[in-house]
């Protein structure tokens, strides 16, 4: 992969053939992911998604939350070609980034319940959750603020001499905000271990791609800082395991960042308590016809290695264990009150 | 105040005079031998050795992976800064001018001061921002602000402002060692400025004022630059009579509250002078804090001497009546003593 992919096809928001990789025959790694676990991730995100829907509507969660139902592929995808000492940061969207990485179920459910037990010891909530010992720096409320982190992930792990790689999810609304720029022309310019992982789901809150954005993709602008761009089909998992991949060894072996843009769909609204305007029925529809779950589901089920049964137990275990988090975060006590002032400075100090 | 923050450490050993400046890049040269997680970025700190000489020599010594000259962008520079600093390094990033912070305010205010509280304690951003401040080159209204209200006013964040050659370096190996973001403003004006430097590294803790002359009959509190214009008040008001104490905060947070009380209790008389514009500057949080805490010591009302509320024009004239002189302040102190 050395060149950017160019694109001259008039960007839509109905869902396209994948231009690239889009099933493991073309994966240039002779063994390929574990595809059972990729799909166990997925249906374990959707779970975790749909039932903080219901929380939210009965008022258990509190605030809002920005469900990932429909993206699940590109986190799974993004994380299974990762190592755990990797980073990622996230965006404001990122429970599927967090447990794709890694993170555990019990302790993001506490906090996003504001417990104590939580993530963050109930102090940030849904988009700030993170887990340095997993490489995941953190889900962010600032649009676009995490990829300047990227870029500083990168350049730690370069000064210190690793190999690890810094992953940054953004969405298209991100990718048009400067600090992109920026830390994308920085990356490319020192030559850091970063993958800018445009996570493109056709809109930023109510505002859809094409009025937001001239060109086509945003992995075409991977030629205006000298780095590899790439479109992947963001509904197959394997498709961006695969691109992922290649981007990771690139970046592993020095030669720097890869600009890589995932098309995807949001399927719900911009966020749980936010009931924007519609959006048309049939590109919804076309979009769910193209459910990342069900795409490599039939895929294990078409090579034998999965049955309807089967499919059934991994949604009853995810639905079981998402019921379990639950239970833990209401079993979990609130934050006392002295944890106000705790946590702001090292050291302690506290004005 | 937490002894985390530093320890003062300076013993007898050789001390010669310096410039500020080289205070500057003497504290960074000599925690980047100590510490090889320290390394800078920023805006021609390499090749030219930062534009008021504050990384001067650096690159020599340590080559371009540590001393990193960068493209103009300012909130990735500080965005990679946070995500260096969180993932084991110790960045000093250098912000061209403190206005062109400006640029970077997300990455400063909601990630560097924000991240360690909203992951509940689990991270350190160990980040050093170090920006030249004030006026005083004719430089007009984007090259000349005094922001530091702005950063004293979120939470998470450290402002360090300090006076001297010696307390620049000591102050900034605390930042350097620090675990917390630091902004770190010097006064353009400052950095020729020579005086005593122990050779030697030391540190001086945050939260620790110096009272840089004693005087029984009115507290003059002054930071940066000030400081120097408030020495100059005081020698031309004690051949009045007149016997000021001037006190430099050395970092306003943390603030050394204790060390402000004590003189004012001693003196019963309240002066603070900054180069900022008056209007929400940290003089208003100075005498806040006297007026609800020390008023019963007060014997005068407290007086604030600080920078019109006005941007700072290119004219000479102009951008020198916009903040106070020696002479203001003298004028501020007779008011108060007569």
């Amino acid at each position: 992969m050395t060149t950017v992919k160019r694109t001259t096809q008039k960007s839509k928001t109905a869902p396209r053939a994948p231009r690239r990789a889009s099933s493991v025959d073309t994966i240039p790694d002779a063994e390929g992911p574990d595809r059972m676990a990729m799909l166990r991730m997925m249906v374990r995100i959707r779970a975790f998604e749909m039932k903080l829907a219901e929380l939210v509507r009965d008022l258990v969660i509190k605030g809002t939350l920005h469900p990932y139902v429909g993206q699940e592929a590109v986190a799974t995808g993004v994380c299974f070609a990762l190592r755990t000492d990797d980073y990622i940061t996230s965006n404001h969207r990122g429970h599927g980034h967090a447990l794709a990485k890694g993170a555990d179920m019990n302790r993001m459910m506490a906090e996003l319940l504001g417990r104590q037990t939580g993530y963050c010891k109930g102090k940030g909530g849904s988009m700030h959750i993170a887990d340095l010992d997993l490489g995941m720096l953190g889900c962010n409320g600032i649009v676009g603020g995490g990829i300047g982190i990227t870029a500083g992930a990168a350049l730690s792990a370069k000064l210190r001499g690793t190999d690890q790689v810094s992953v940054g999810f953004f969405g298209d609304g991100a990718a048009n905000t400067g600090i992109a720029h920026e830390a994308m022309n920085l990356a490319a310019t020192w030559r850091l271990p970063a993958i800018f992982l445009c996570e493109n789901n056709q809109y930023a809150l109510s505002m859809p791609y094409a009025k937001a954005v001239a060109a086509a993709d945003i992995a075409s602008r991977a030629v205006g800082y000298g780095m590899p761009g790439e479109l992947v089909d963001g509904n197959d998992a394997l498709a961006v395991w695969a691109a992922t991949r290649r981007a990771v060894l690139h970046a592993r072996q020095g030669s720097g960042p890869t600009l890589l843009e995932c098309k995807t769909y949001r399927w719900l609204q911009h966020s749980l308590r936010v009931k924007g305007p519609d959006r048309p029925a049939d590109e919804e529809a076309a979009w769910k016809a193209r459910c990342p779950i069900a795409k490599l589901r039939r895929q294990l089920t078409s090579e034998g290695f999965l049955d309807d049964a089967g499919f059934a137990d991994m949604e009853l275990a995810a639905v079981k264990e998402v019921e379990a988090s639950v239970a833990f975060a209401l079993a979990s006590p609130e934050p006392t009150l002295d944890e106000i002032e705790k946590d702001i400075y090292a050291g302690g100090f506290v004005e | 105040m937490s002894t985390a923050h530093g320890q003062a450490s300076v013993a007898a050993a050789a001390t010669r005079e310096i410039s500020y400046a080289e205070a500057i890049a003497e504290a960074l040269r000599t925690e980047m031998r100590l510490d090889p997680r320290v390394f800078v970025m920023g805006e021609d700190v390499g090749n030219f050795g930062g534009l008021f000489g504050g990384t001067k020599g650096l690159l020599e010594e340590f080559g371009p992976e540590r001393v990193r000259d960068t493209p103009i962008s300012e909130a990735a520079l500080i965005g990679a800064g946070v995500g260096a600093a969180i993932t084991g390094m110790r960045p000093m990033v250098e912000i061209q001018f403190m206005d062109f912070t400006a640029c970077a305010m997300d990455q400063i205010v909601n990630q560097a001061a924000k991240i360690r509280f909203m992951l509940g304690g689990k991270a350190e951003v160990p980040l050093v921002i170090r920006t030249p401040y004030g006026t005083g080159l004719k430089l007009a209204s984007q090259h000349s602000q005094s922001l530091e209200a702005w950063f004293a006013h979120v939470p998470g964040l450290l402002v360090a402002i300090p006076s001297t050659p010696s307390d620049a370096k000591g102050l900034l190996v605390t930042a350097l060692r620090d675990c917390n973001p630091v902004i770190f403003l010097e006064h353009k004006l400052l950095y020729p400025t020579r005086g005593p430097v122990p050779e030697e590294q030391y540190t001086i803790p945050f939260g620790q004022a110096d009272v840089k002359r004693r005087g029984e009959d009115v507290t003059i509190v002054a930071t940066g630059l000030m400081v120097r214009r408030s020495l100059e008040a005081a020698e031309a008001l004690a051949a009045e009579g007149i016997e000021a104490e001037v006190v430099d905060p050395r970092t306003l947070v943390p603030l050394d509250k204790a060390a402000i009380m004590a003189s004012v209790q001693k003196t019963g008389r309240l002066v603070v002078v900054h180069e900022a514009v008056k209007r929400g500057g940290f003089g208003g949080e100075i005498a806040s804090l006297i007026a609800e805490e020390a008023f019963d010591y007060l014997d005068a009302p407290i007086k604030r001497v600080a920078g019109r509320n006005v941007p700072i024009a290119f004219n000479e004239t102009l951008e020198k009546r916009a903040v106070p002189s020696a002479e203001d302040i003298v004028v501020a102190v007779r008011s108060l003593t007569r």
